[in-house]
């Protein structure tokens, strides 16, 4: 299952999940309203003591920043030079806390949980006609859907490089999104051949004569 | 919505998960250009303004769930906390206006049409989100935003271009597939 999802048993783990999306929510208002740099700071070191519950490797996980340095560089440089060095760590501070601890609450939750938690917020929708279980149908279609257009993708790559490849690559682009909408269609017409989407609490039989 | 619309729906959401498999192409700052709002662009150029919004929110959504879709395999909650957060947020929209815009130009080629939608949505709206989420985040100024978020613009303009060019051959083969282009 592709998620960014630790499997373990620690007191992170064991909080629900709407509790966690409310402390995020919280303390990412809260941190806007701090002025002050030492209290950045301890918040700070208090979310990165938090990662080591997640086992002895649990630092490991704070390089999901990684991809974001040099764009941190770029906007340190910009920010202490239009405004002021201290100004600059603040924002630094405050930005590293709350996407570690947005990850936290990424990595201690399971995603169904995480979908449960937030379906109630979905509910309105029903009135507009929107039926939760097609949200959640839709849903578990697209995750289904990643990988195989992903070997799609992988085999059109390779059988690119195999004829040469060449810089136009980009061409791939059409014969992929080809093969995707006919597979798309394909499932349409099993989808329609079954009866199409139903909720669970419709019997087989109400749906076949519709 | 017709089952038809979900099946659809979920397909170009993966569409722009599978894209951000390519790797990002490191550009002169060093901030790298990924191919996943080329999704985001043909979403709304081929399925239409509101199926392409519903399917960026669904693609917007799972990633806030924490799957790792987003290039680079990011994902979860941690995004929204990012620099460039308001661009992520922006995708439903951008896919809005895009399909919106093809779908008023759906008398000229599909070449204009679809490069104009993918230019308004994928170039303007897009930046409007990114640009005020990255400030939102890092509380720069406005005119500093700007400049920051402007490294982006050559790797999306040669997007907008590949949107018109995917759009108009997919069009001649599958012309069902283009939602912009009927009634």
């Amino acid at each position: 299952m592709m998620t960014l999802y630790v499997h373990r048993q620690s007191w992170l783990h064991r909080q629900p999940a709407g509790l966690k999306l409310l402390v995020l929510m919280v303390t990412s208002v809260a941190l806007y309203a701090l002025a002050s740099l030492w209290t950045a700071g301890a918040v700070l070191i208090a979310v990165i003591l938090a990662y080591r519950s997640l086992g002895p490797a649990g630092w490991s996980y704070l390089w999901v920043v990684k991809p974001l340095l040099p764009m941190f560089i770029l906007i340190f440089v910009v920010q202490s030079w239009s405004q002021s060095v201290s100004a600059a760590i603040l924002m630094l501070l405050r930005m590293l806390t709350l996407i570690w601890l947005a990850n936290l609450v990424t990595l201690t939750t399971r995603m169904d949980a995480m979908m449960d938690a937030v379906m109630p917020l979905l509910s309105p929708l029903r009135r507009v006609g929107v039926a939760p279980h097609r949200i959640a149908f839709t849903v578990a279609l697209f995750v289904r859907f990643v990988p195989v257009l992903m070997a799609v993708l992988n085999s059109l790559l390779e059988a690119w490089k195999s004829r040469g490849g060449g810089r136009a690559v980009w061409r791939l682009a059409i014969p992929m999104l080809i093969n995707a909408i006919r597979m798309s269609d394909h499932v349409v017409q099993a989808l329609a051949a079954r009866g199409g989407v139903r909720s669970p609490e419709t019997p087989v039989s109400m749906v076949q004569h519709q | 919505m017709k089952d038809q619309a979900l099946v659809q729906m979920a397909l170009y959401a993966a569409l722009v998960a599978a894209l951000g498999l390519i790797p990002p192409v490191p550009f002169v700052t060093g901030i790298p250009i990924t191919a996943q709002t080329l999704g985001v662009m043909l979403a709304g150029v081929m399925l239409g303004p509101w199926r392409g919004f519903l399917s960026m929110l669904l693609f917007v959504g799972v990633v806030a769930l924490g799957a790792p879709l987003l290039s680079g395999g990011r994902g979860g909650l941690g995004v929204f906390a990012s620099p460039t957060a308001g661009f992520i947020v922006g995708f439903p929209v951008a896919a809005l206006v895009a399909g919106y815009v093809a779908r008023l130009l759906q008398r000229q080629s599909i070449l204009i049409a679809a490069g104009i939608g993918a230019f308004v949505g994928g170039i303007l709206v897009l930046y409007v989100f990114g640009i005020v989420g990255f400030k939102w985040v890092t509380g720069s100024e406005w005119l500093r935003s700007v400049q920051v978020m402007a490294v982006y613009v050559p790797g999306d303009s040669v997007k907008v271009v590949l949107t018109a060019l995917v759009a108009q051959a997919v069009y001649k083969g599958l012309p069902g597939a283009v939602a912009t282009r009927q009634a």
